[in-house]
């Protein structure tokens, strides 16, 4: 079997494995549900997804040890990642064909030629890894700037290299101290003094994790799960809403349709993991190759180069993404993989600018205290980021979320939303909780999303410690913020209508919901009595409607006398009130007596140190525009700053 | 030979002109019958969708039939009360006390089990139907021959999650049963004559469609708004639509759904009965070992049995009376010489 058809079969199948996980993310015990299935697998395979969060937590956690696989096959094999086994690049590889199926050789060889843009990506992971390591360059430089000997080896070196410079400037040093090396030395110095004088905690001090917005892996799950299976709903069989997900879609969309201008775009100009990838491959042993320098130039070899290296001319390792297109096509059979470089030579590294490449780490290093300029880890952190249960404090969330939706997906209710903006550009697609959505809050005995999440941005939780129980219980249950009563908006405080359906379905035991019960008299309420009986009484005033005050939640009250005890209406008319035989007066009220008729209420209160953020109360009220009960951050577990009560 | 020439060309000319004229005016004519066609197209398009008055926001009057009659009119109004630990066992021995199952469930039955899934809690919580209490009438039916047995709530919370954790749907499976989800489709619009509030409402009409049985079965439960959440309210789990809004009117509510629901049998269930917290509870502190279950034919009597077991007097539960004064039932439950028993 030819090794191109293998490889196509490898890739039809971990396409398939891969929308065959999306599809089974469905909380469930069936063999078609989550059950076991190793879900995440090709994030914890993607090597972006393990740097970029060890960079920002110094941790490489749970079965992101997979990407080891990755990076060593990368390393041995070249991007056999992208070639073989990427569900996102079989896509693109695939619509390139559609796209360009019908044109010539030449024309094919032509958009298949490298181009010098494919260096775009490097800049892109530059970054994202510059972002991500902020809070490194933060650790490095404060530990210098805060120690003398610190102070002193940076001005130490600046006065070496200025006077190296004076010295090259007389001629008076040896030939392989070049002037650029001093030059290195001196702005790498420079650098290092002005990061250590101005970079703080508060700013500086946390990375940002913002590879998830391109890196193939995490955008292609959350395109598939929230996008592509949330519009098939014939298909899944399941009502889901995702706030934004048109967004997600038209990110997804445009990078598939890109195609059309050469294919694989995605993969050749923009993919930071295959920016990561043709930076490590620089070694690999085995490689493509043409076995003489000299050929007659066919373009056959081009025609259908997937990650447009030129293994026709000077070969480009790092662009190469292992298709093994060109092995068999070349009529004088001139092409190889093996042991052998490139006869027509190679680049082994990137064709990138080393000083755009640094400008743009930079770049990325500076995002983050510019963002963190806005202060929403701090003191302008935003009450509707509500994160899934299990969340780490906000900082420590954004060092691990991939945004790869796994969470939204998994969960049952459906509440768990990608962000647009408000947790900040750099918090775009990460969960949060959105209860007017979806089947119900916060559901008390479900843990999916903690325990799903790939990175532990949510730190898995058992049902014990969400709830607070065992050997949890003097922790308390994980509160996700505080549901607070808009008493202009709640039907019995502000608009004399009984309801607490808040009440009945917070599921928090003793609830933390409670209720005040009122009696509050009907406007134009007072009347005086025509005539009685010790069950009955007529009344003057306006018509009543018959039968109304009847519901159970109607009493009638004496304003004069001894016995002004609230007493159930059970049946009116337009003009007569009847109250239940067994609760009668002992006298009937005489004529004139004042009577008030009244509506019983239970006004609806919370208790901060019982209500655990859950949002069934916000998800229930109907009132259901703006809700007359919402849960906002306040009181989460996660932050202790944000805590309403000791 | 010049004028000769002359002539010819002259002669061609004519022809020449001649053709072009037939062609522009053919070409002309085309252009006219398809501009007419495109004419009437339009005029004859806007003349079928042209309604001269505006969309009218009110909902259509769609008045669907209510509910099916499910009772069984020969056994009449009658009431079991048996105590004891076990539910599978006193449930058993009160349907024998009511004449057996076989009065109810006949041969080729097609039996809709209407549960309590509200919540996705365990069972151990008490806010839902018992799985142990469901298998046994689950089995209970089969035994008496019915062809199938569909077990459906709309619950409160996502409901696929209710049913896996409150035990149901295993419950429902390991006995054979079928559990069916609300799904939109499911729902239709129903009128209950002279009702207040169930007017054009959707009800989970889907599964009870081609069913000829029906069966309750519901804890007793505290409820803060209506009181107690027994037999009569587990029917608010048939409701649509942004039902919440009824809590608004709750003992109008509970007594409508009651009047709609004509029920085979209710099963309700005091072997644990929340005291507090209800209808969710959440802690075994919540709730109270009564052991008693309670099979009748008359949803009130076994709410008003139910009462009892929570220590509420009438008169804080409207929904009874006014039940009872509705022709539902009695709440007299005395007056139906309630078969007692006890098994351990």
């Amino acid at each position: 079997m030819k090794i191109v058809i293998v490889r196509r079969i490898s890739q039809v199948f971990f396409f398939l494995l891969f929308i065959w996980f999306c599809f089974v993310l469905v909380l469930g015990d069936r063999w078609y549900q989550l059950r076991g299935w190793p879900v995440n697998w090709f994030l914890e395979l993607d090597p972006l997804v393990a740097i970029g969060t060890v960079l920002t937590s110094g941790q490489l956690y749970g079965g992101l040890l997979w990407a080891v696989v990755t990076l060593v096959l990368t390393v041995f094999l070249g991007r056999v990642f992208c070639g073989w086994v990427c569900p996102f690049g079989t896509m693109h590889q695939f619509l390139g064909w559609v796209f360009h199926r019908n044109k010539r050789a030449p024309e094919k060889a032509e958009l298949n030629k490298y181009r010098p843009a494919q260096a775009i990506k490097y800049y892109i992971l530059a970054a994202m890894i510059g972002a991500a390591g902020t809070g490194l360059v933060y650790q490095i430089t404060s530990y210098l700037g805060s120690r003398k000997w610190g102070w002193i080896t940076i001005a130490t070196v600046i006065v070496i290299c200025v006077g190296l410079l004076v010295a090259y400037r007389f001629r008076v040093l040896p030939s392989f101290l070049k002037r650029r090396y001093i030059m290195w030395g001196l702005g790498f110095a420079v650098a290092v003094g002005v990061l250590s004088a101005i970079v703080g905690r508060r700013l500086w001090g946390d990375g940002l994790l913002l590879t998830g917005i391109l890196d193939p892996i995490p955008l292609v799950y959350r395109s598939v799960t929230l996008f592509v299976l949330g519009i098939g709903e014939g298909l899944t069989q399941m009502e889901r809403y995702y706030v934004g997900a048109w967004l997600i879609g038209t990110f997804f969309i445009a990078a598939l349709l890109l195609n059309a201008i050469a294919p694989r775009f995605y993969c050749r100009f923009i993919c930071p993991l295959g920016a990561l990838f043709g930076l490590l491959v620089r070694w690999t042993p085995w490689r493509i190759g043409k076995t003489q320098a000299r050929c007659s130039q066919c373009g056959l070899c081009q025609k259908d180069c997937e990650g447009a290296s030129d293994p026709h001319g000077r070969f480009r390792v790092s662009e190469c993404v292992m298709c093994m297109n060109c092995l068999h096509v070349c009529p004088r059979d001139l092409i190889k993989y093996g042991p052998d470089r490139s006869a027509s030579g190679e680049f082994n590294t990137p064709k990138i600018d080393r000083r755009g490449f640094i400008i743009t780490l930079g770049a990325g290093v500076l995002s983050v205290p510019a963002l963190r300029l806005t202060g929403l880890t701090g003191p302008n952190w935003s009450p509707r980021v509500i994160r899934p249960p299990g969340a780490l404090a906000e900082a420590e969330f954004l060092k691990r979320c991939i945004k790869c939706g796994q969470c939204m997906k998994i969960c049952p209710s459906n509440i768990i939303q990608p962000a647009l903006l408000e947790a900040g550009v750099e918090g775009i697609w990460t969960p949060i909780l959105n209860f007017r959505i979806g089947t119900s809050g916060c559901q008390l005995n479900c843990v999916a999303c903690s325990n799903v999440c790939p990175t532990g941005a949510l730190r898995p939780l058992t049902v014990e410690e969400k709830l607070g129980r065992g050997k949890f219980a003097s922790r308390g249950p994980v509160k996700l913020g505080t549901a607070s009563v808009d008493h202009g908006r709640c039907l019995p405080w502000a608009k004399d209508t009984p309801c607490i359906v808040c009440q009945e379905v917070c599921p928090v035991t003793p609830k933390a919901i409670y209720v005040r019960e009122v009696y509050r008299e009907l406007r134009d309420g007072v009347c005086h009595v025509v005539q009685a009986t010790n069950t009955e009484i007529v009344v003057d005033g306006p018509q009543l409607t018959p039968g109304k005050l009847g519901s159970g939640d109607y009493a009638v009250r004496l304003l004069d006398g001894p016995d002004q005890r609230h007493r159930m209406i059970i049946n009116n008319t337009a003009n007569v009130i009847m109250i239940s035989p067994l609760d009668g007066w002992d006298v009937p009220p005489r004529k004139n007596t004042r009577v008030a008729i009244e509506l019983r209420l239970q006004l609806p209160y919370v208790d901060p140190n019982l209500c655990i953020g859950c949002g069934m109360c916000e998800h229930e009220c109907p009132v259901s525009g703006l809700r007359a009960i919402r849960v906002t951050a306040e009181n989460e577990s996660r932050e202790k700053r944000h805590a309403l009560t000791f | 030979m010049n004028q000769h020439n002359q002539h010819r060309r002259s002669s061609n000319d004519h022809s020449y002109q001649v053709d072009l004229e037939v062609l522009k005016r053919r070409d002309f004519l085309k252009r006219l019958i398809k501009a007419v066609l495109v004419s009437g197209v339009i005029a004859g398009g806007a003349k079928w969708l042209y309604r001269g008055s505006a969309l009218s926001n009110q909902e259509p009057k769609r008045v669907e039939a209510g509910l099916p009659d499910f009772s069984v009119s020969e056994v009449g109004r009658r009431i079991a009360i048996v105590t004891g630990g076990d539910r599978a066992k006193t449930v058993t021995r009160a349907i024998e006390a009511l004449g057996g199952i076989d009065k109810f469930i006949k041969k080729g039955d097609r039996v809709v089990i209407k549960v309590n899934a509200a919540f996705a809690t365990p069972p151990s919580i008490g806010a839902t139907t018992h799985p142990d209490l469901l298998k046994a009438v689950i089995k209970l039916c089969y035994q008496a021959g019915a062809e199938s047995v569909v077990v459906t709530d709309n619950p409160i919370n996502d409901p696929p999650t209710c049913f896996q954790f409150t035990g149901i749907a295993q419950a429902a499976e390991e006995t054979g049963a079928r559990v069916v989800l609300p799904r939109p489709e499911y729902f239709e619009l129903v009128t209950l004559p002279g009702a207040k509030l169930i007017r054009n409402w959707p009800v989970l009409v889907g599964p009870l469609k081609n069913a000829t049985k029906l069966i309750g079965i519901a804890p007793v439960k505290d409820h803060h708004r209506s009181g107690a959440s027994m037999i009569m309210k587990n029917w608010y789990g048939l409701l649509g639509g942004r039902r919440n809004m009824f809590h608004q009117d709750i003992h109008t509510i509970i007594t409508e759904l009651a009047m709609m629901v004509k029920p085979t049998l209710v099963i309700l269930d005091g072997t644990f009965s929340m005291i507090t917290n209800g209808p969710t509870g959440g802690s075994l502190d919540d709730l109270k070992q009564t052991n008693t279950m309670i099979v009748s034919t008359d949803q009130v009597a076994a709410d008003a049995v139910g009462a009892t077991l929570l220590g509420r007097p009438l008169s804080a539960l409207p929904f009874i009376t006014r039940a009872a004064a509705a022709g539902v039932g009695t709440a007299d439950y005395e007056s139906l010489n309630p078969i007692r028993d006890s098994v351990s």
